[in-house]
């Protein structure tokens, strides 16, 4: 029995796609802490997905009468993942759940999340600022 | 009077092509059906999008995106090592602040979405001005290294699409 090129570039790609999308799954249930979590879906988002969609496009054009649909997939994929992934970011920086402490920005008073280096007082940055900010959260 | 009759060009180009794809028959009446699709809906919505993002040099997309895709590409098998093959204790998983030099929204946006696609990186938040963004990176040693590697790669590049 003898394969085409075709039947192997499919295979491959497959085989690729469905090792990237075990990696991201296997990296959901490894890593400790939400934050670093949050990096394995983007694996098998990108690269996992992509190579099963190019899989597709290769299967049409070798067997059928071709199709490009695939790519508008990897367009709103790319487009609509790091959504969702900066929402369950900003999320786990509200609720103070982050491992480390956020550094301070290089520009600006801080964050747009969350308030945790100054208060809307007029001091910006600085041990003042942390020292009133640390009072206000015993206080509420 | 182009200007009135196709208030967003580059729209015009997108729909028309997200139409064909669509569709996903390669035939003349797909393209032309695409075209009026392209031309009537920027004319018809014009009124709501009052300011057009500028794009000054778009033909400079083309090669941004293939290095992000290779970038894509790279970092994937990277991370893919460190997730199966490096132990828990021994990652660093670190805070990456990043002074923007962008200012116009379409090209943070850009620049954040990139950080998030290429794995080991992810954008989380941004300053309350607008002046940096922070970024989770998943085993970084040294934070200082991924920012100057972000603003050298990306950064540089799409000030030059945008600004």
């Amino acid at each position: 029995m003898t394969y085409s090129l075709g039947d192997i570039a499919i295979s491959l790609a497959l085989v690729i796609g469905g090792a990237f999308v075990l990696v991201g799954s296997i990296g959901l249930i490894k890593l400790r802490n939400p934050m670093s979590r949050l990096h394995a879906p983007t694996k098998a988002g990108t690269l996992g997905v992509g190579s099963i969609l190019i899989a597709s496009v290769i299967y049409s054009f070798a067997y059928g009468e071709g199709s490009l649909h695939e790519l508008l997939i990897m367009i709103f994929l790319f487009v609509t993942a790091p959504v969702s992934a900066h929402f369950i970011a900003k999320v786990h920086i509200h609720r103070d759940q982050t491992e480390q402490k956020l550094p301070k920005p290089p520009a600006d008073t801080d964050w747009a999340t969350k308030h945790t280096h100054a208060r809307d007082n007029g001091q910006v940055g600085g041990q003042i600022g942390d020292q009133i900010g640390t009072d206000a959260d015993t206080l509420s | 009077m182009l200007n009135r009759l196709f208030p967003h060009p580059i729209m015009t180009i997108l729909l028309t092509a997200v139409w064909c794809l669509l569709v996903n028959e390669p035939k003349l009446g797909t393209l032309v059906f695409g075209l009026i699709l392209g031309t009537v809906i920027p004319f018809a919505t014009a009124a709501y999008w009052p300011n057009r993002p500028r794009i000054p040099r778009p033909h400079l997309m083309l090669g941004y995106i293939a290095i992000v895709v290779w970038d894509i590409i790279v970092a994937n098998v990277v991370v893919a090592a460190i997730v199966l093959f490096k132990r828990n204790d021994r990652m660093q998983p670190n805070w990456v602040s990043i002074p923007l030099d962008l200012r116009t929204p379409e090209a943070i946006t850009m620049l954040a979405g990139t950080i998030t696609l290429t794995p080991g990186t992810v954008s989380a938040d941004i300053s309350d001005q607008g002046h940096a963004l922070l970024v989770h990176a998943l085993d970084a040693r040294d934070p200082d290294a991924v920012r100057d590697e972000i603003k050298q790669r990306y950064e540089r590049r799409l000030k030059e699409i945008f600004e």
